[in-house]
């Protein structure tokens, strides 16, 4: 490991090693590194296969712009390795190569495959023969793709979160403007968050000399009150909202104004073999050497548009590296840093540029001459290329937020060009590059977003007016850039223009020859732009690209969407902490103990069966049974006018329900369709407790409080869903065990069927009610869910000497279609009205209310329904599947279909439902089910097949 | 989508602590006929411009409220209990 001597404002800690594996390898970095600069200080200069032909890629930004050096770090694909921290012991292993980085096996597609896989290859090659395609796309799909999503479940757990973060001003970025608005504005008195996707405040001015300003300036703007987010990258701009993503969070950041000081993205220059490892941007040699002390090479190359690349041309000579040299595609620079240059002897080429680089493997050399060339080029020996091909504006979020670019012909770049309200730019982003402007354009910047929201006062109004007008006087933009061509150098070569997906300028040569000759259409077929750089590094090329070969302008050609995400971002991290509800009753420890197979049931976990579905319920008949019904939607309407209020949600009446008595009810919608059921006890003159299906609580609990927002009506509704728990006792020995825990009188003429009394079970204050779903006497005992496990056992244990069985959902299933009480959801659909679910008598017409559904119900009740909801039994004992549809006596198609069946051990028989059409629902009647294409004729049955006149239940 | 609504009781909160209940849909008040019920029932005008609806703060108190909001820009003018 060599390293430069100490550089100013190097973040590595020369005192505390670090070691991390490579592919296996012990590497040996400093705290401070990253990935990508401890590899390429030991030496490595390979970082990744590209994405098709598998050509080696090595760092080229050294920013987390480029897809050069995607890694997998512990098992997660797609990190960049030069801005991934080392952490002691982690293991990094190259992306999409096989075996290894130095030997690709899938290099073959480069060298011989070359020609034959131009954009769109995949469609037009492996189309033919077509029965060859399950072949090739098992091929394709081991050959595309980076990386590896790990599998396991234990591999991929990582606890993520969000934070809501509002405040009044946003910043994005933390660069010299980005700390200069965000001070300003919290100044101000506004609460200030700034999100920066560097490893800490200060943007470029860390890696160019300017780490103390920089700490000064975030020191600045933290005591001015600002939140600081660093490693934060923001992801998008949605309709105001700013997802910021940092390590384990998502920050959602909703602030009342935004402030983008989002600056400028390093270029590349197109010529051939501009992907060799060794060609870099000037400022990712920068900042191997200032942030890491790292050395990028011996003998360098430098080619430039602008002054970047003669500062870093001054800064590896800082650093100890030749530079043999200095291309600038300026005719006249002159700035303080050409001078520089050729006052240390450095030979400055202008009008010049790099025409290709040579190497194999890596960069042995560079071709120099004028643009086009003059017959003057010159080869050069090298082991570093530095490109500077300028800044282009970081726009992408900016446009997401609704600003629009246009293109600027002096910089030849796509500039803004106006900016939505709410919403500012400041910094090198608005053309704001030299360091105390663009300090100034984020104090002016921020200043102006406090003020917009009613901060600051006249003064501080009259110097943002006036640092508004010196910008406006000052020069704009760097001290000149000169625009590059298309591609330089001999055009037929390899030349790179995205290197995320492995497109060449011939590629899009090509697509414009094939006719998709916009850019939109372009991007989509030679899919430019849309890898992990997000077009950071291929968007302006591929746009001057298609000016060429089109013959259009840049303005007319135009940019390509920028959509979010801006940042590659792991799933893991939008999905947030899995939310996932899982209720369970307070009982449910004593289900586990009792080995119950568990299900879920919506958002519950239930018990499906206690191993025996059908022993459960034969024991319900024979003796008694206990199920755990806490999961019922429970509710308690409460005020003078509760049964005012039932009576208009009801189609039955239920203001004359007497005290201590129940009535079974659906609720309806307005258009007379069943939405839900339950039972509905009078607990007293002006409260009812009202039950529902277990699904349907919290459906129900906000259908009663929207009608009751809507009705001046004097009633409270409280749900208690949660904490009362339920059991339903039932079965011939109920009766007796309900005389162990308790001393309410169970005699049937003391408490009658559908009668609800309010007793102590095994200690606990229960209400009682006596209904009978399974078919048997029972009673459904609620009660506080504390006492949940304590009164289940209570009652278990008094059953044991009665033979009680605790029982299941799927017992229960059965019980209830030996009854034919339908599940709303199962045997009903969005369709069902009372009258076809053979319900008519649940409708009261002749009552006062315009209930809800009333009106439809009366012209249902007028219109008798095409189908209807009847019972079946099948005498061959197949079971047909839940939804095998009945069949029509004649022709094809289908009338009807089944909703239930099961087979019953008591009956001995298969039962079922199912809708048929109207004219077949009387007893007796036959129909035709078509189940798995096995016809099977079925009796209609109308009556309850288990006690059909319900004696056993009023017993 | 994404954007703040403010509960009557609770104050500013996003917009997925909240139940959708539609565009407010006065219910007849007198027997509608069968073209009126079923503009009723089934109807809706869906503007592209500022909207009165029905929002239920599921995650928080339980209140039904009205929001005016315009469809377009998702800008909540106004939010108010019945």
């Amino acid at each position: 490991m060599t390293r430069l001597p100490p550089q100013r404002g190097e973040r590595i800690d020369r005192r505390r090693p670090v070691d991390f594996t490579f592919d296996g390898q012990r590497v040996e970095a400093l705290e401070g590194d990253t990935v990508g600069s401890a590899l390429y200080a030991v030496g490595q200069r390979t970082f990744s296969r590209s994405f098709k032909y598998h050509r080696r890629r090595g760092l080229l930004c050294c920013a987390g712009q480029c897809p050069n050096c995607l890694v997998q770090v512990d098992g997660a694909p797609g990190v960049r390795a030069c801005t991934e921290p080392v952490r002691e012991g982690m293991h990094v292993e190259h992306m999409n190569a096989s075996p290894s980085l130095d030997f690709d096996a899938m290099r073959a597609t480069d060298l011989v495959g070359g020609p034959f896989t131009p954009p769109g290859f995949y469609y037009k090659t492996f189309i033919r023969p077509r029965r060859l395609w399950p072949l090739y796309e098992k091929v394709l799909r081991r050959a595309a793709g980076l990386g590896r999503v790990a599998k396991s479940r234990r591999e991929r757990e990582w606890r993520t979160e969000y934070r809501r973060r509002h405040a009044d001003v946003l910043v994005v970025g933390g660069g010299a403007a980005g700390l200069a608005a965000a001070a300003a504005a919290a100044e101000l008195g506004a609460d200030v968050v700034l999100a920066d996707e560097g490893p800490a405040p200060g943007g470029r001015l860390l890696a160019e000399g300017g780490q103390d300003h920089a700490r000064e300036a975030a020191e600045h703007a933290r005591r001015a009150g600002a939140e600081l987010l660093s490693n934060a990258p923001a992801l998008g701009a949605f309709d105001g909202l700013v997802p910021v993503w940092q390590g384990d969070t998502l920050h959602q950041v909703r602030a009342k104004r935004h402030v983008y000081t989002t600056g400028v993205i390093e270029q590349p220059l197109l010529f051939p073999g501009n992907d060799l490892p060794g060609v870099m941007l000037s400022g990712g040699a920068r900042r191997l050497v200032s942030l890491y002390a790292v050395k990028p090479g011996t003998r360098a190359i430098v080619a430039t548009v602008c002054d970047r690349g003669l500062d870093a041309a001054l800064a590896l000579i800082g650093a100890g590296v030749e530079v043999a040299c200095v291309a600038d595609l300026r005719a006249d620079a002159a700035s303080p840093a050409a001078q520089a240059l050729v006052r240390r002897g450095v030979e400055l080429r202008r009008a010049a540029t790099v025409l290709e680089a040579r190497g194999r493997g890596h960069v042995q050399g560079a071709v120099l001459g004028a643009r086009g060339g003059d017959g003057h080029e010159r080869v050069m020996a090298c082991d570093l290329l530095v490109v500077s091909g300028g800044g282009a504006p970081a726009t992408s979020l900016l446009c997401q937020a609704g600003a629009r670019t246009a293109y600027d012909a002096e910089r030849g770049v796509f500039a803004l060009a106006s900016l939505p309200g709410g919403v500012y730019a400041a910094g090198e982003v608005a053309g704001h590059g030299e360091l105390h402007a663009a300090e100034l354009s984020g104090a002016v910047a921020g200043a102006e977003a406090a003020h917009s929201l009613g901060l600051g006062d006249a003064d501080s109004r009259a110097r943002a007016v006036a640092g508004s007008e010196r910008l406006s006087r000052g020069p704009v933009g760097p001290s000149g850039v000169a625009v590059p061509p298309p591609v330089a150098g001999d055009r037929g070569a390899r030349c790179f223009a995205c290197l995320c997906e492995d497109v060449t300028a011939k590629d899009i040569h090509l697509s414009v020859e094939e006719g998709y000759d916009s850019i939109e259409l372009s991007k989509r077929y030679t899919t430019t732009t849309m890898g992990p750089c997000q077009g950071r590094m291929c968007q302006l090329p591929a746009i001057r690209l298609m000016a060429a070969e089109t013959g259009q302008s840049l303005e007319q050609v135009g940019t390509t969407t920028a959509r979010p995400p801006w940042q590659a971002v792991p799933m893991g991290v939008l999905a947030g902490r899995p939310f996932e509800p899982a209720k369970r009753s307070s009982i449910h420890g004593r289900h586990r103990e009792l080995g119950a197979n568990v299900m879920w049931a919506g958002d519950w976990r239930r018990p499906y069966d206690y191993g025996d579905p059908r022993g459960e319920a034969l024991a319900v008949h024979d003796a008694a049974g206990l199920i755990d019904v806490s999961t019922l939607g429970k509710l308690i309407v409460r005020g003078p006018d509760a049964g005012e209020f039932l009576d208009r949600l009801y189609p039955n009446r239920l203001s004359n329900l007497r005290p201590g008595r129940i009535r079974y009810g659906v609720i309806t919608s307005d258009a007379g369709r069943i939405i839900d059921d339950g039972t509905i006890c009078r607990l007293d003159d002006e409260s009812f407790y009202v039950t529902t299906t277990s699904s349907g609580a919290g459906a129900v609990y906000e259908w009663f409080s929207w009608w009751l927002a809507d009705w001046p009506l004097r009633v409270h509704l409280t749900d208690v869903t949660q904490g009362l728990a339920a059991v339903n006792l039932a079965g011939p020995r109920a009766r007796e065990i309900m005389a162990k825990v308790s001393a309410v009188d169970c005699s049937s003429e003391a408490f009658a069927y559908l009668d609800g009394k309010q007793a102590d079970v095994a200690g606990a204050r229960s209400l009682i009610l006596r209904i009978g779903f399974v078919g048997e006497v029972g009673y459904e005992i609620h009660f506080p869910a504390a006492h949940g496990e304590h009164v289940w056992d209570a009652l278990l244990e008094a059953g044991a000497d009665y033979g009680l069985r605790p029982f299941g959902l799927e017992p229960q299933r059965l019980l209830r279609l030996q009854k034919m009480h339908i599940l709303v959801g199962q045997d009903t659909d969005s369709e069902s009205t009372p009258y076809g679910a053979a319900m008519p008598w649940i409708v009261k017409l002749d009552k006062d209310q315009a209930f809800i559904g009333r009106w439809a119900l009366e012209r249902a009740a007028e219109e008798p329904p095409e189908t209807a909801l009847v019972g079946f039994t099948l005498p061959d004992g197949r079971v047909p599947k839940e939804g095998a549809a009945v069949l029509p006596e004649s022709g094809d198609g289908q009338v009807g279909q089944v909703t239930s069946a099961r087979h019953s051990p008591q009956l001995g028989q298969v039962i079922g439902m199912a809708w048929v059409p109207a004219g077949l629902a009387r007893d007796g009647a036959e129909v035709t089910i078509s189940d798995d294409g096995k016809r099977l004729r079925a009796r209609v049955v109308t009556k309850p097949f288990f006690d059909p006149e319900g004696e056993v239940l009023r017993s | 989508m994404s954007y703040v609504l403010t509960c009557p009781n609770c104050g500013p909160r996003e917009v997925t602590d909240f139940s959708f209940g539609g565009e407010v849909n006065p219910r007849p008040t007198t027997r509608p006929d069968k073209r009126e019920l079923g503009a009723y029932n089934y109807f809706r005008r869906n503007v592209a411009g500022v909207q009165r609806e029905w929002w239920f703060h599921r995650s928080g108190c339980g209140a039904w409220f009205l929001a005016e909001r315009d469809t377009r820009t998702n800008q909540v003018l106004l939010t108010e209990l019945p």
